[in-house]
């Protein structure tokens, strides 16, 4: 076979091929994010808007928020995959799994991860979150929120197979999401207060490259299981 | 050794010795705790700050170590199916869920029920106390994915998969919690000393640790043995029965 792929090449042609279906299915990757600004708009709708209140307790909103959102968007990495069969597809392919599903992995957090980027920082500040937060924020989003689709993309392999996975999907991710709920929001916390967060961040940090290493294995078996 | 290792993975020849296992450590298990029962509760004195109510910790803290331990034996068996598919393994890890499931709660409420004369509250936002809350979850969320999916052969691998990933998790879960605990500094009232344990009361603990240690194995064996059943009901040696 002359016209094989290598491995890169398989792995950017997923890529793409991912992010063109988000592409066209826009209404569908913009649910995420509607639904984070949704959920922190009932914040101050059921607390009260009290500003020092709010701006206390932002960087919490923000992160519950980002988590939820994350875990909604989780099930979109592989269903319809898993529906069409070209999820078996992928596991034929002489390619290694885990390295294809780390490009769909990617995709996803690309399509849903990098917009709460830009949607965080209005939310911050609408929450009255203090300026010196912001960057910090913006950082946390950027480091922690792949950490977040790496982790889910194994509780979504696990129950991909499941007509109802949903419950079962936020019962298994929720849990493991926890560490980096509580580094993400107390850098940012403690960045509000005029703290160093340096210490927060090389967690995360490490949290990242952790997942990294290890999520497309795990997440590759998985598949391999419910696939079978 | 691997003849050992072989014969023993062998469902038949399990569900036997199981069966004659289990008279010799329900009685190892009457005898343990009926000791450390009776030392914990009867011959131990009094703290001299707590009074009486430290006694559930001859409860509380065996359960609490329990529920580490069932979770580390899980996360062994996830990986002895991953690597050799084996079926006893696969039962071990389902049948030990629900028992580490409820050495865990049993550890929460025994601590909360502590709490409330201690503490004054029967829940703070304490890094143990909400690590094993997180614990408990994990377990809940094996538990769910088993059930969920039908054929038993698949969700044992899943579980697996499920197990491993929860035992590379847990420490950091727990490093975390501990973490954000030392930051957010909330009410203090969990911070007590905490005076050097007495051999009359270090020996009840480490008799009731041991005790729940025999009927993990116990409670395990006969869980074994029902789902071994529930599995091979339509096996020739299950009908030779």
């Amino acid at each position: 076979m002359n016209n094989r792929l290598s491995l890169s090449q398989a792995f950017v042609f997923l890529l793409r091929r991912d992010l063109l279906v988000a592409l066209r299915n826009r209404a569908e990757y913009a649910m995420p994010i509607l639904f984070f600004v949704l959920v922190i708009t009932l914040f101050p709708l059921a607390i009260g808007p009290v500003p020092e209140l709010l701006s206390r307790i932002a960087p919490g909103i923000v992160w519950v928020a980002a988590l939820l959102a994350a875990m909604l968007s989780l099930d979109s990495i592989f269903r319809s995959d898993f529906d069409d069969g070209s999820l078996e597809q992928i596991l034929l392919s002489p390619h290694p799994v885990a390295v294809l599903v780390l490009a769909k992995v990617c995709a996803h957090w690309l399509v849903t991860g990098l917009p709460l980027l830009i949607a965080a920082p209005l939310l911050g500040q609408m929450l009255g979150m203090p300026q010196q937060a912001l960057p910090t924020l913006l950082l946390t989003i950027l480091i922690a929120t792949p950490v977040l689709s790496l982790i889910g993309a194994i509780g979504v392999a696990l129950t991909v197979g499941l007509r109802k996975g949903g419950i079962i999907l936020s019962l298994l991710v929720l849990p493991l999401y926890v560490p980096v709920l509580i580094f993400a929001a107390s850098a940012v916390d403690n960045a509000a207060a005029g703290f160093d967060v340096s210490a927060q961040l090389t967690m995360l940090l490490a949290f990242l490259f952790l997942s990294l290493s290890l999520s497309p294995w795990a997440t590759a078996a998985a598949l391999r299981m419910s696939a079978s | 050794m691997f003849l050992w290792f072989h014969k023993f993975g062998s469902p038949p020849h399990f569900y036997r010795i199981a069966g004659k296992w289990i008279p010799w450590l329900s009685g190892l298990f009457l005898v343990l705790v009926t000791a450390g029962l009776f030392g914990g509760l009867i011959a131990a004195p009094p703290d001299y700050q707590q009074g009486d109510s430290y006694r559930i910790m001859f409860v509380h803290v065996p359960s609490a170590w329990m529920s580490m331990l069932v979770y580390v034996a899980m996360a062994v068996c996830g990986i002895i199916i991953m690597v050799w598919r084996m079926k006893l393994a696969e039962i071990v890890l389902i049948s030990s869920a629900p028992i580490g499931a409820s050495f865990t709660f049993l550890a929460l409420v025994t601590g909360s029920l502590w709490g409330k004369p201690m503490w004054g509250t029967y829940w703070v936002w304490d890094a143990r106390l909400t690590s094993e809350l997180i614990l408990l979850f994990l377990y809940l969320g094996i538990i769910g994915l088993h059930n969920a999916i039908e054929d038993k052969r698949v969700a044992a691998r899943a579980v697996a998969i499920l197990a491993i990933v929860g035992a590379v998790n847990v420490p950091i879960i727990h490093f975390s919690v501990e973490w954000w605990n030392t930051l957010h500094q909330g009410p203090t009232v969990t911070k007590f000393d905490k005076p050097s344990i007495y051999w009359s009361m270090l020996l009840p603990l480490l008799l009731m640790a041991l005790s729940f240690q025999v009927y993990y194995v116990l409670a395990l064996f006969q869980q074994c043995r029902a789902e071994l059943l529930r599995r091979e009901r339509n096996s020739k040696w299950v009908e030779e029965l």
